[in-house]
């Protein structure tokens, strides 16, 4: 094995797709494991903080628990006149109140901590308390791998803070492979809002075309870069590559539907370990978009 | 006494909403007076919090009782905490007619 560089430009990559079980996790997690022997400083971090699951495939050690709060409103009755001018200032229904009943409420798992009904009280009513949201949890395997997952707090109305925290956490890292929460909705918009390009997961199905078209919507409307990866290749109609070929959209690499691949995974096995030619294939993935959109002079 | 029953139109006639945050009327029953009176929920189509919101609703009538076909968990502690009791009804093509019967047995 070569030894580690120390790279001189910064790259963050996330792996996200449109429908859900196209292979996100299986790519970030086998692309980490392929180029983090080379690439020091590196560090693989799951954005899916509503059912994180990178952990699952490494023997990792919790090295660091950080606590993500928001800010809700606490009514201090004794001020409170119920004008009812917090209850309409909120976009999310969270105030709750009967004016006549003299009764008021914060819906805690309504609130997304916007801080309006603190603007709109005229009566020092409303004071902020701190609310745990999520962690951030940063691991590190004997071997020295990097990895950090983002996880909500179950009940909780958004997984926005958490993954916005995790970003954060990373800031100190010249590579960051992200795995995205699925869909096209604020989480992945949080995810990929971050990232210098995104690898588009998806299958050749009917489903996994549909969902490519609405991700490929959402990245335009956002300038991102990006390309796609077609995973369970051989399965379903050859549509997908049709849509790529007439959008000119860059085909990353094909993962064939291949027993052995579904095997490894579903025993929780990073695929690169125990295939070469695929570590071999993300790797190439991965320096390809290295080479071409790499931020180099490590401005961060 | 009031109660809030949840109602699919705005008719007697009309089946009880399975929904209660996202029912389309509420059917204010006075059950001394047996008056009635149909409320359009402005809360159907929110986005957020709909349920909530509509306790808010029935809530400022001042009802002790809401008939519906189902309560999200939001809500609740909320209706315990205000002393509104919920009434759960399973059938689906009971009208608003045989519920205001059943409170003037």
């Amino acid at each position: 094995m070569e030894g580690k560089i120390l790279t001189d430009k910064s790259l963050k990559i996330a792996i996200a797709s449109g429908k859900g079980g196209t292979g996100k996790t299986l790519i970030s997690t086998s692309m980490f494991y392929a180029i983090q022997e080379k690439y020091e400083n590196s560090v693989l971090l799951d954005c899916d903080a509503e059912e994180p699951n990178s952990l699952l495939f490494f023997d990792a050690s919790l090295k660091e628990s950080l606590k993500v709060v928001q800010k809700v409103p606490v009514i201090d009755t004794d001020k409170c006149v119920y004008c009812g001018k917090c209850h309409d200032y909120c976009e999310y229904n969270a105030i709750f109140i009967i004016p006549p009943s003299r009764i008021i409420k914060v819906i805690e798992e309504l609130c997304h901590g916007c801080g309006a009904c603190s603007v709109a009280c005229e009566y020092d009513a409303i004071i902020e308390k701190d609310t745990e949201v999520g962690r951030v949890n940063l691991f590190v395997t004997d071997n020295g791998m990097n990895l950090v997952e983002a996880r909500m707090k179950s009940g909780v109305m958004s997984p926005v803070p958490v993954i916005k925290a995790a970003h954060k956490s990373t800031s100190d890292k010249d590579i960051v492979i992200m795995d995205s929460p699925p869909g096209t909705s604020c989480p992945f918009i949080q995810t990929v809002v971050e990232a210098d390009y995104v690898i588009l997961v998806t299958e050749p199905t009917p489903f996994g075309l549909s969902d490519l078209k609405q991700s490929v919507n959402t990245l335009k409307t956002m300038h991102k870069q990006y390309g796609v990866v077609i995973n369970r290749a051989g399965l379903g109609d050859t549509k997908v590559y049709d849509y790529l070929k007439s959008e000119n959209i860059e085909l990353l690499a094909e993962i064939p539907f291949d027993k052995e691949i579904a095997i490894l995974y579903s025993t929780g096995k990073i695929v690169a370990a125990h295939d070469d030619n695929l570590k071999a294939l993300f790797m190439k993935i991965f320096e390809s978009i290295y080479n071409s959109y790499g931020n180099s002079g490590n401005q961060r | 006494m009031k109660i809030a029953i949840t109602s699919t139109g705005k008719d007697l006639n009309s089946n009880v909403d399975p929904r209660f945050g996202r029912c389309s009327y509420f059917v204010i029953y006075e059950t001394e007076s047996k008056t009635y009176e149909f409320i359009e929920n402005p809360n159907k189509n929110a986005d957020n919090g709909a349920g909530p919101a509509s306790v808010q609703v029935v809530a400022d009538k001042g009802v002790s009782k809401i008939v519906s076909g189902e309560f999200g968990m939001k809500i609740k502690s909320l209706l315990e905490s205000l002393k509104i009791q919920m009434i759960v009804i399973k059938e689906p093509t009971k009208t608003i007619q045989d519920i205001i019967n059943m409170f003037n047995k």
